[in-house]
């Protein structure tokens, strides 16, 4: 987050900009984009079975002889320190192994904080972690109870008695707002950006609309709660069960803070009970690692759904200010976006909703900043399309805004401003049909009977409206993935590689893959995951697992391919051919240009004599992101309606056409579209984290307080895809995990204005405000 | 949670065992108490499970019915003679908590059911009055969304959550509580108490009484009854407003009307001056409206609900309009 990592970044791209095209990655579009034959197809998630029956184990299940258990306590004030602990009755309560407070608990490091500048970095908050008698939030870990079981552990827990001296803290967004600051960078790009002087272009527009938008704290809920099984094997090698996005890195930073070799610390993690940018590392796993190394027994902490409020970080609140102008002919002449979100200095989580603005729309200028306030809060992370969830919610409400005083249908105005290349940066997009999408969600829709007038459809009470907007969420490759792949004389393959399964069908996706590029049947691959031990996948966060792993795929296939080719040596009818001359078809490898000429697997193995033949490697860099703009869009559009008489939204309809490359599963595709949609559908309707601005505490710690969408409260919800490959991708894919939710806010937003003449600027939309 | 011990009671005699001075608690179906157990507002020495007890619902002899206390809200809400005679009384308990908790809820317990006011739950880090007595009410000047615009006190703002009791208090429904020293009937409308300053007293039940079943009296204005929640979801929420309203009309004139509000007071609030204002008078829109003012009268709302008048004032007139709509 420096001007620094500004520097590396732009003269990265630039050395790129002067590379040809074909010499990156990506450069030559990926073969399997036209010969598709597992990729593409329907498919039904191969850990189907194994969550169904049961049998699929999470990290609180893991069984372990002579396991304990940990409960944490939570500070209730919110700057201060604690002055006193009596922690005598939680001592002599039944069952208890332990009780470790700041004054036991082992002298730790926090892990390095998540940034650009170290994408191996786990942490989200650079706090100590129960090292002082300070308290920094409300919610913070002041105290862990370990007993022999959760009950035990959790009376114990209530039974410390805690004393504190409270200090000044701030909590007041409005307040801090004047002490904001302004970082250099924001993620991968420059924070400031202007592009000729947006301001005065806006004063002297035909046209313009210049509105403050928010959006409220949000927080995660995944249905698995976070936890952590920890077993040590004498002092120097540590097993952990986690929930975690991050496997690999998370191994690494445990050894690192626990001060054990890196190959003596696995961290597994085979299924996740959903992510969403919250199963990173935070203080429980560190506390519940130290424990058990104090007790000498293996351990279990598993969060209870309150702890995941208070110390698992959540999405920021924002105080979006979006100004666009446009001239008569309504285009636009200057786009403004900038506002402030909260990021405490120990942080590591911008909420960046300025940056998919950046690649909307065409303008003749451009402004773009955001400022970060520092309030006394649990580090906010990364949370369901960070950024563009609440971005696209404010400038997609105030196109709509535009689109009616100009008279203008929403979509017209849309498609006369869509980009033809970066408009920051000036590269070419690698793919881009945000047109197409509109123009076939809107036939698709019916998008012709919305009335232009708001409030013109009535059935009853109730008041219909429909609205659109446009989603976007940018392509990421993580670098430095990396898979094993074994191919056996049996004819069978195991692609290894230590990602994680939370729910988006990684295994399914990468199986269907590998069977394509190794030239063999589904059946006759597997996926291993879930273990630091395997090759190791980046993160997965930022839509970015599937075509970085499958990145991996490639580079190891082909590395395969040539170990075979000598393998198969002068014997063979591939004689002579060298791995670019060859494809992995059949069972085995041919000539490209004379099918003929081919070997199986099989028989190349048994004449070598070799049971097997293993090869890792890892992706190519992901340089095809600075050679071109990488972006997925969509075109949402929601039908809705809403009570005269008490304000109550209902939406009837909501349909997502999105632009994001070549889908390679369309069962899991249109799953995960929906689901983000129904994430879109609380971020606009129902879902705030009560932060008690007097005290520094939220309030609404449940999932009976805190409202995501009921069944009811969701809709019959239509997806498609234009499918049109990336040239630029691995398999012409690009990430499908966020996009859904992003656009849905405003489509709800403008669809609601559309049927009560009312624009609702703050979120949640709760009935209260249309009365 | 703190240790309790658990006793399956077998009888009447056996729940009348209960000493709440000694930390005895009545157990239906826990969907309340215990998640307040493991909040650690609640902190029983011993459970008496009374929900094994009696689930009948059947007609009582002047015509209307008497349900148990420990029938299940699902099957109240199920059963033909209250889908017939009663219809607010099913739609209201249809609209409240989700099936799964419905399946469990006992009729005494939803009744016994405490505030949902996120102060109250938040033992480690809230003040409040009904949970302490005399600690202070943080949530006055907090989030009050679901707070109180009728009835309140300074010391406790809190709405009481039930949605059947709404309609138990519009349909005049009577509570038959049972106690070591003989039984006693009370009027539902009469059983929930206003805080004043003494929150932590919620209801007429004195120390070692039980209740043991809900009477309703025969009502034709009810065959004519609806329930309306306001909320902000579309279920699995709680009341911002409710309206429990029963209308019978004859030629034109109102001849019987109830109208109780939920989520508005820190009791079900039968709202008697409306009823008194629409009697013997047409079914119209003023009237519906001039009853509605009534109805709300005196509200003193927070400055996180103030939205409430306005919603309850048009919920009301709203229900009313379209029970006289059907009626017609």
């Amino acid at each position: 987050m420096s001007n620094l990592q500004n520097m590396i970044i732009s003269s990265v791209r630039t050395a790129i900009g002067w590379v040809p095209g074909q010499w990156l990655p990506g450069g030559k579009p990926d073969p399997l984009i036209t010969r598709r034959g597992a990729v593409g197809r329907q498919a039904s998630r191969l850990d189907g079975p194994a969550k169904v029956t049961g049998t699929a184990r999470f990290a609180a299940e893991v069984a372990i002889e002579g396991l304990c258990y940990a409960s944490l306590v939570h500070s209730p004030v919110t700057r201060g320190r604690i002055t006193g602990i009596d922690s005598s009755a939680a001592e002599r309560a039944p069952g208890v192994v332990r009780v470790i407070t700041h004054r036991s608990m082992p002298r730790v490091a926090s892990p390095a904080l998540m940034s650009m500048a170290d994408m191996g970095a786990v942490g989200n908050s650079s706090l100590p972690i129960l090292q002082d008698d300070e308290i920094h939030y409300n919610g913070q870990i002041v105290a862990a109870v370990v007993a022999e079981t959760q009950e035990q552990a959790d009376h114990a827990a209530s039974l410390l008695r805690i004393d504190y001296a409270e200090a000044n803290a701030a909590t007041r967004f409005e307040d801090a707002k004047s002490a904001a600051r302004t970082m250099p960078s924001l993620l991968f790009d420059t924070n400031h950006r202007k592009v000729g002087d947006a301001e005065r272009e806006l004063a002297r527009s035909a046209h313009r609309v210049d509105e403050t938008y928010r959006t409220p704290w949000q927080s995660h809920n995944a249905i698995e709660l976070h936890a952590v099984t920890v077993a040590w094997d004498g002092d120097d090698r540590l097993t952990v069960h986690d929930a975690t996005q991050m496997i690999a890195p998370s191994a690494a930073a445990l050894a690192r803070i626990f001060d054990l070799k890196r190959d003596n610390v696995r961290v597994l993690s085979p299924f996740v009970g959903g992510g969403f940018g919250g199963k990173g590392m935070w203080d429980h796993q560190i506390v519940a690692v130290a424990a058990a190394r104090m007790v000498g027994r293996p351990l279990r902490l598993m969060l209870s759904r309150e702890s995941v409020y208070r110390i698992i970080g959540g999405r920021s609140p924002t105080e979006q200010r979006v100004a666009i102008g446009a001239d008569a002919d309504g285009r636009f002449t200057s786009l403004i976006h900038t506002g402030y979100s909260v990021m405490p200095g120990y942080g590591a989580s911008p909420e960046a909703f300025t940056l998919g603005t950046r690649a909307l729309y065409q303008a003749k200028s451009f402004e773009f900043v955001q400022r970060h306030v520092e309030l006394a809060v649990v580090a906010n992370t990364f949370m369901r399309a960070p950024g563009e969830a609440v971005g696209t919610f404010a400038v997609e409400s105030a196109v709509d805004e535009l689109a009616h005083g100009m008279g203008v249908d929403p979509i017209e105005l849309r498609l006369r401003n869509l980009p033809e290349r970066h408009p920051i940066t000036n590269v070419a997009f690698s793919q881009h049909a945000l047109r197409q999408a509109y123009e076939d969600g809107a036939r698709r829709f019916g998008w012709e009977r919305r009335q232009r007038e708001p409030g013109a459809r009535r059935d009853g009470e109730w008041r219909i409206g429909m609205g659109c907007a446009s989603g976007s969420f940018p392509y990421a490759r993580m670098p430095g993935a990396a898979v094993g792949l074994t191919m056996r004389r049996d004819g069978t393959a195991t692609v290894a590689c230590s990602a994680q399964e939370m729910g988006m069908g990684t295994s399914t996706v990468q199986v269907q893959h590998a069977a394509d590029r190794l030239g063999l049947p589904v059946e006759a691959i597997a996926f291993e995951m879930g273990d630091s031990g395997l090759p190791a996948a980046p993160m997965a966060g930022g839509s970015s697992q599937t075509v970085s792993i499958a990145g991996a795929i490639i580079a190891a296939a082909e590395k395969l391919t040539t170990e075979l080719l000598r393998l198969a040596g002068n014997d063979s009818p591939l004689a002579g051919l060298r791995t670019g001359d060859v494809r992995l078809e059949r069972e085995g490898i041919a000539s490209a240009t004379d099918p003929s000429r081919h070997e199986s697997f099989r028989s190349i193995l048994s004449r070598a004599n070799r049971d097997e033949i293993t090869v890792q490697a890892a992706g190519t860099p992901p340089l095809e992101l600075f050679k071109y703009a990488m972006h997925s869009t969509s075109a949402m559009f929601c039908e809705l309606r809403v009570s005269d008489v008490t304000g109550e939204v209902r939406v009837d309809r909501l349909l997502g056409s999105f632009d994001c490359g070549a889908i390679l599963n369309p069962k899991m595709a249109a799953s995960q579209f929906r689901g983000g949609m129904i994430m879109g559908l609380g971020l606009a309707l129902t879902e705030e984290t009560l932060f008690d601005e007097r005290s520094g505490r939220i309030m609404n710690p449940t999932l009976a307080d805190y409202h995501i969408p009921a069944h009811l409260d969701v809709p019959e919800i239509e997806v498609m895809w234009t499918g049109i490959p990336d040239p630029r991708s691995p398999l012409g894919a690009r990430g499908i995990g966020e996009i859904g939710i992003t656009g849905v806010g405003a489509a709800i937003a403008n669809a609601v204005f559309n049927a009560t003449g009312k624009r609702v600027r703050d979120l949640p939309i709760t009935l209260d405000r249309l009365l | 949670m703190t240790p309790f011990s658990y006793l399956r009671a077998r009888s009447l005699d056996d729940a009348l065992a209960i000493d709440p001075s000694r930390g005895d608690r009545l157990l239906g179906g826990g969907t309340n108490l215990i998640d307040l157990m493991r909040k650690g507002v609640e902190q029983p020495s011993r459970l008496i499970d009374v929900s094994g007890l009696s689930e009948g619902i059947e007609p009582s002899d002047s015509g209307g019915i008497v349900i148990a206390a420990a029938a299940r809200n699902s099957a109240v809400a199920a059963h033909p003679l209250v889908r017939t005679r009663y219809p607010m009384l099913s739609r209201a308990i249809l609209a409240g908590a989700s099936a799964q908790i419905r399946n469990m809820a006992t009729v005494g317990g939803n009744l016994m059911q405490r505030t949902r006011c996120l102060y109250f739950a938040d033992a480690a880090g809230s003040r409040c009055n009904k949970r302490d007595p005399g600690s202070g009410c943080d949530a006055i000047g907090g989030f009050t969304r679901y707070h109180a615009i009728l009835g309140t006190s300074p010391s406790c703002i809190a709405t009481h959550p039930s949605d059947m009791a709404v309609a138990l208090s519009a349909l005049d429904a009577r509570i038959h509580l049972a106690g070591t020293g003989g039984g006693r009937t009370v009027p539902a409308a009469d059983f929930h108490l206003l805080p004043g300053d003494h929150p932590d007293r919620e209801t007429l039940l004195a120390p070692g009484e039980v209740i043991v079943a809900v009477e309703l009296p025969p009502t034709p204005a009810a065959l004519k009854s609806t329930y309306r929640k306001v909320r902000d979801r579309a279920s699995y929420a709680f009341a911002l407003v409710s309206v429990g309203a029963a209308l019978m009309v004859e030629e034109g004139r109102i001849e019987d009307v109830r109208i109780a509000l939920g989520g508005v007071a820190p009791k079900p609030w039968r709202a008697f001056g409306a009823e008194t204002a629409l009697r013997g008078r047409p079914a119209t829109a003023d009237a519906f409206a001039a009853a509605a003012d009534a109805a709300l009268e005196g509200a003193a709302p927070q400055p996180g609900n103030a939205f409430k008048i306005e919603l309850a004032r048009r919920t009301l007139i709203s229900v009313l309009s379209g029970l006289a709509e059907d009626l017609r």
